[in-house]
């Protein structure tokens, strides 16, 4: 063990030398986010159930001004597209805290610090998770249906965890480091919305589609939505794109963390 | 393997005083001007060295402490062992599991009950689950809180709260182990305990890193010491010896007097100079007075004061004309004290001065003068040996009973 910057394998060798504790600070942050409250884990479905339940109302009130019927389509899209989109939130909200949340840990104890952010993303993970079982179950009795093109979905799941990730490392470091990040990020996710394609799909942009699917998150939940809903291959030129960014961004990200490490405990 | 565990090589550390940017807004015109002036000191407005040139080595199996006033940067040293904090300059180089222990309980968290916390902060300081669960009974009952492991630690005392954190710390078995000042939770019982648990530690072959100010826990469990002073190497030896040295602060106020007390030694029974004493061995305590004037009805005082809290064990005044009734005092003396040291484990220190009745004052001072150290496993706590035995009353023979050795 030596003193310099480690290179990311043995980065990466140590945190999955230290996988138990991933697993225990992920668990920690899904108990102690619900203790001693009534409702529990309640709590963790109501979130992205108002997301898809206000995407789902802002969907209808377009329809219906537009004269349109309502497709049950449509709205299964809304919400296959919000519960990704529930899930970057709150893991990017968490993690951007993760190191600045831990005061104590980052300067009294030794161990792979990456471990936090990624906890904060695997928690908000398993929050989505439960509440995507109730969407899954909304889409098998749509009969939206089964085709080839469904082995796609776990793939582009895959990458947005990716992304997430890799914008969650670099986050919480930023924001050790500089305490304006925390409310840049707040801004932005709440914005964000509008300028992803969740509640609505990004063709009806006309010749700005590609402007939106520049954000990578946005051409991965419209890959998500063309796979699922509507039965088709994704459009592989933007698949290709979002999963260098999710890939790329993580290796540089996850390098960022490293360097930056050797500084926590004093600037923290 | 190599033999050593640890080794710090020429380390410096560099830190800043006051606040550090921490908002876009100061780092700005922080940034530029960083730029714009050519300025290659080497320490920047605010900056100071914590340590500097600090270089020795730990080898495997040995345990060995670091002592120093606060500020002297034994936790900085600490820190940087455990690399929490990376040097400015220099290399650290570590051979082995390594495990910190630098504040009990920090991974705890107040809303999860002692179960979970047990199992979160065993995984924090480096422990699988599944190590865990095996041990979990053992720290369960090291704590001694059995009644309270599912109770939520917010509503546990500070001394539950740090018990729990101990007992989990106490039981990662690394192979390297630091420990930074944690002996001092819960009560003196349990205090025992924990020591008890690290000569185990010791005993068993790991190499222990050990920062504190109880010199007392520094002199029982460490061979080699440490001392730092001002962030730069002050000594580095054997624990007797630098434990000595780190308490013979020369006495400011010695020059003040005329007479002088010199050549102040202790030494066992047999001549040669000691610092270690078993409980009730005999000692000689050997010094020279240089007197300015006869001394006349004067008093050798002579105070032992316990080192590591500053309890006044004995303050004796010894009266000198007892010592040579006919010949006054006036050109050299030595004089010899016996002792015996009916004392418990403790490191203790011996002033001596020397009083003029008449006239109500001092003529001379040696104040903390020499220290020793007594070992001893009878007693768990106390300063004064007073040798009891038990014994029974039959109607005419006594069954006598000494005092048990320990450990």
């Amino acid at each position: 063990m030596s003193d310099a910057t480690p290179t990311l394998a043995e980065s990466l060798k140590e945190v999955v030398h230290y996988r138990d504790l991933l697993y225990m600070l992920t668990w920690r942050d899904i108990k102690a986010r619900y203790k001693q409250s009534m409702m529990g884990f309640f709590w963790a479905l109501l979130m992205p159930l108002l997301i898809v339940g206000a995407g789902v109302l802002v969907r209808i009130v377009f329809l219906m001004s537009s004269g349109n019927h309502i497709n049950f389509l449509d709205l299964a899209s809304i919400a296959l597209k919000s519960l990704p989109w529930a899930f970057f939130v709150s893991a990017i909200k968490f993690a951007t805290n993760s190191l600045v949340g831990n005061v104590n840990l980052v300067t009294k104890i030794y161990f792979p610090r990456e471990v936090l952010p990624l906890a904060a993303v695997l928690a908000s993970l398993f929050d989505t998770a439960i509440a995507s079982s109730l969407i899954i179950i909304l889409l098998v009795f749509g009969k939206v249906g089964v085709t080839i093109h469904l082995l796609w979905a776990p793939v582009i799941l895959g990458l947005i965890i990716l992304f997430t990730a890799a914008l969650a490392l670099f986050l919480s470091c930023a924001n050790l480091f500089f305490r304006d990040v925390k409310y840049l990020v707040d801004i932005l996710l709440t914005f964000g919305i509008f300028f992803t394609p969740v509640f609505y799909e990004a063709r009806t942009m006309g010749k700005w589609a590609p402007l939106l699917l520049l954000n990578p998150l946005g051409s991965l939940l419209e890959a998500l939505n063309t796979t699922i809903i509507r039965h088709q291959g994704p459009s592989l030129p933007w698949l290709a794109y979002a999963a260098s960014c999710a890939i790329l961004g993580l290796f540089a990200a996850w390098r960022i963390f490293d360097r930056a490490e050797a500084s926590f405990a004093e600037s923290i | 393997m190599s033999e050593i565990a640890l080794e710090f090589d020429r380390i410096w550390k560099k830190f800043k005083r006051g606040e550090i940017y921490d908002s876009l807004r100061d780092l700005i015109p922080a940034v530029t001007k960083g730029v714009f002036s050519n300025d290659d000191r080497e320490l920047h407005e605010r900056e100071f060295w914590a340590l500097r040139d600090v270089s020795f080595q730990v080898r495997r199996g040995e345990a060995f402490a670091i002592i120093g006033a606060n500020g002297a940067g034994k936790s900085t040293t600490l820190k940087l062992l455990s690399r929490i904090l990376r040097p400015t300059r220099g290399r650290m180089t570590a051979h082995g599991r390594l495990s910190a222990l630098i504040e009990v309980g920090a991974g705890f968290h107040l809303d999860l009950t002692g179960r979970e916390n047990v199992y979160l902060n065993g995984c924090i300081l480096g422990m699988k689950r599944q190590e865990i669960a095996r041990k979990f009974d053992e720290i369960v009952e090291f704590a001694g809180m059995a009644e309270f492991i599912d109770t939520p630690v917010k509503r546990y005392s500070s001394g539950m709260y740090a018990r729990l954190g101990f007992a989990v710390a106490a039981h990662v078995d690394p192979e390297i182990l630091l420990i930074d000042e944690v002996l001092s939770v819960g009560d003196m019982q349990f205090q025992e305990k924990c020591l008890d648990r690290m000569r185990q530690v010791v005993k068993n072959g790991t190499t222990v890193i050990f920062v504190s100010h109880n010199l007392q826990a520094v002199q029982m469990l460490c061979s080699r010491t440490l001392c730092l002073k001002g962030g730069t190497v002050a000594r580095i030896g054997p624990t007797a010896e630098v434990l000595n040295e780190y308490l013979c602060i020369p006495s400011a106020s010695a020059g003040a007097f005329p007479t002088l007390i010199e050549d102040i030694s202790l030494r066992g029974e047999d001549g040669p100079l000691k610092v270690n004493f078993a409980t009730g061995e005999k000692a000689q305590l050997h010094l020279t007075i240089h007197p300015s004037e006869e001394l006349e009805d004067c008093q050798l005082g002579l105070l032992v004061h316990r080192a590591t809290d500053g309890l006044a064990v004995c303050d004796y005044n010894l009266p000198l004309s007892e010592v040579a009734p006919f010949t006054p005092f006036t050109s050299a003396t030595s004089l010899l004290v016996h002792l015996s040291m009916n004392l418990l484990r403790g490191a203790y220190v011996v002033s001596v001065h020397i009083y003029h009745v008449p006239t109500a004052r001092y003529i001379a001072r040696a104040y903390r003068a020499v220290n020793f150290f007594v070992e001893e496993t009878i007693s768990w706590q106390g300063v004064a040996h007073l040798a009891p035995t038990v014994s029974r009353v039959l109607d005419d023979c006594h069954f006598a009973m000494s005092p048990v050795m320990k450990g």
